[in-house]
């Protein structure tokens, strides 16, 4: 029984000591500790909710490097592309170009030379028919001296004009 | 004590298994009468024969009378040892004849007296009246008496014990070292700002934490527990300092305050006035009248739940108090084993063959004391919260159960 039967003095220690530390501990020990940890709480919160946001900030800024990158890279394809376009255009056309100026320049050459051909058979002939006259005069001064001559050279002209004739 | 002496009287012979045991539950079972026989003792030896002349030669006939001649060695009695470990005393025992004094401090109906406790008693511990200034008193079963200068008690005088004795001196200096530890701690939060713990505070600051987060939070809920913290972190940390304080054998610590009846009984008062003061409308309406139920069971139920109102706290203190004390008598009984089994010195070989087995007892006990020791802090702190929680819950919401 004397186990159970609280002393009282033993009662009044224990009530006024714990009264003065529960009361002393509020004060000056829990309050600032509890406020401190809630502070610090959150200022780790805080920062984790940065940089939450800064890794999304960041992950919409390389989204759009990298849309940046693809546009840029299909202008480049296009660019080429019609670079090339360009290019095989100008190839084709310098060619054509070529080729009609080659054939111009052929055909006249050619022409020039059916000219000149002409040219010299014409003057070939103005010297033959010149050259046969002088030739013709000339044998014909021979030959037909004699009246005579002049007979049998008549004969023999027509004789021929009949042959060609046929 | 007959019982005890029969266990421990037997033959000489060489101690089987089977009477190592058959002496163990006689001495279990000895424990258990321990207190009546010890009360009994008390009252035969208590008040001294009133022939005698002078409080003085009562005294020394009862040395005497105790001692026999030339300091032989006194009779072993386990029951008597653990009883005064557990207990409180006016002064503290160190080891053989060697205790240090302690303040008494006396209220008496004709004022206040103070002296210390070594006056008390003589060299060989054994209780002498001192004559202070109101009164003669006389410590007999480390209670205080006023005596008449013949020995016998003085009925008329009125007088209270408030001596800082064993367990108040430990309580007290428990609470300066909680005080300094926990005020210490919230400096070095002032210092630091919102920087991580150090030092101490790192081990401390996530115990408080749980406290927090674990007891209060999810037993009281969000948004109430905030007013109850500080009586929760300090009741948690106040019984683990206290339970841990009363595992360590030697001199400034072994007090065993929480299992005195004293700390759980102001503890669970406190909580009760809290539950009580806190309740809101919802939990008297529970009590008085629970709602959903016809008035022909609340006749029944009421009482019931009226008279549960005052039992949480008594099992709340009870729980503490039986588990710590226990916890105390264990250990000891371990230890007692050895000089039990010596026969109080004449078997030297029981002795030796048993302290292995007894310290090994001992060292698991204590261990296990260890967790019982934060464990029923942590109880006793929870069911405060669960209380405190079902006082303040408001509404229908948090009234499913």
């Amino acid at each position: 029984m004397e186990l159970v039967t609280p002393p009282i003095g033993l009662l009044f220690w224990m009530c006024l000591s714990f009264g003065i530390v529960v009361w002393l501990l509020a004060k000056y020990a829990w309050k600032p500790i509890l406020g401190s940890v809630s502070q610090r709480e959150r200022s780790i919160e805080d920062a984790l909710n940065e940089a939450k946001k800064m890794r999304e900030d960041m992950a919409r800024m390389s989204a759009g490097n990298e849309e940046l990158m693809r546009q840029a890279r299909e202008e480049r394809e296009v660019m080429l592309k019609e670079a090339r376009d360009i290019r095989d255009q100008e190839i084709a056309g310098a060619k054509a170009k070529a080729k009609t100026e080659a054939e111009a320049l052929l055909g006249r050459a050619r022409e020039d030379i059916r000219n000149e051909k002409n040219a010299a058979i014409t003057e070939m002939k103005n010297q033959v028919a010149e050259l046969s006259v002088i030739v013709a005069e000339t044998i014909l001064r021979e030959k037909l001296g004699s009246e005579a001559a002049q007979h049998a050279l008549v004969d023999k002209v027509m004789k021929d004009a009949d042959l060609r004739k046929s | 004590m007959a019982t005890f002496a029969a266990a421990n009287g037997g033959t000489l012979a060489p101690m089987s298994l089977k009477r190592l045991l058959y002496n163990t539950f006689l001495f279990l079972g000895a424990l258990c009468v321990a207190p009546f026989a010890m009360a009994q003792e008390g009252a035969a030896h208590g008040i001294p024969d009133s022939t005698e002349a002078t409080a003085h030669s009562t005294a020394t006939a009862h040395e005497e009378e105790a001692h026999g001649s030339a300091h032989a060695p006194e009779k072993f009695n386990a029951g008597k040892l653990i009883m005064e470990h557990i207990g409180d005393a006016h002064s503290w025992h160190l080891w053989g004849h060697t205790s240090l004094p302690l303040p008494v401090i006396l209220w008496t109906d004709k004022g206040m007296e103070c002296f210390s406790s070594g006056k008390l008693m003589d060299e060989h511990h054994h209780a002498v009246p001192c004559q202070g200034a109101h009164y003669t008193y006389l410590l007999e079963h480390e209670k205080i008496q006023a005596v008449h200068t013949d020995g016998s008690v003085n009925e008329t005088a009125k007088l209270i014990d408030f001596s800082l004795t064993k367990n108040a001196a430990t309580l007290i200096a428990a609470c300066v070292l909680l005080l300094v530890v926990f005020i210490g701690m919230a400096r070095g939060y002032a210092q630091r700002g919102v920087s991580a713990p150090k030092g101490l505070a790192k081990f401390l600051e996530p115990i408080v934490l749980f406290v927090r987060d674990d007891i209060a939070k999810s037993a009281i809920g969000e948004k109430h527990y905030k007013r109850f913290l500080p009586y929760l972190l300090t009741l948690f940390f106040f019984i683990w300092s206290l339970n841990l304080i009363g595992l360590i054998p030697i001199f400034p610590f072994g007090a065993n305050v929480t299992g005195n009846i004293v700390t759980p009984l102001v503890l669970a008062a406190i909580t009760f006035l809290i539950v009580t003061f806190a309740a809101n409308r919802h939990y008297w309406r529970h009590i008085f009248a629970m709602p959903g139920i016809p008035a022909a069971v609340l006749v029944i139920l009421t009482p019931i739940e009226i008279m549960g109102h005052f039992i949480r706290p008594i099992v709340l203190m009870v729980r503490l108090f039986a588990n710590i004390m226990a916890g105390h008598i264990v250990l000891l009984v371990f230890f007692c084993l050895i000089f039990i089994f010596s026969k109080n010195g004449e078997s030297l070989i029981g002795g030796y063959a048993t302290s292995p087995f007894a310290l090994a007892f001992t060292i698991f006990i204590n261990c296990l004391e260890l967790l019982v020791g934060a464990l029923q802090a942590y109880v006793f702190t929870l069911l405060t919260s669960i209380y405190i929680g079902t006082a303040v819950a408001g509404g229908h919401d948090d009234h499913h159960h």
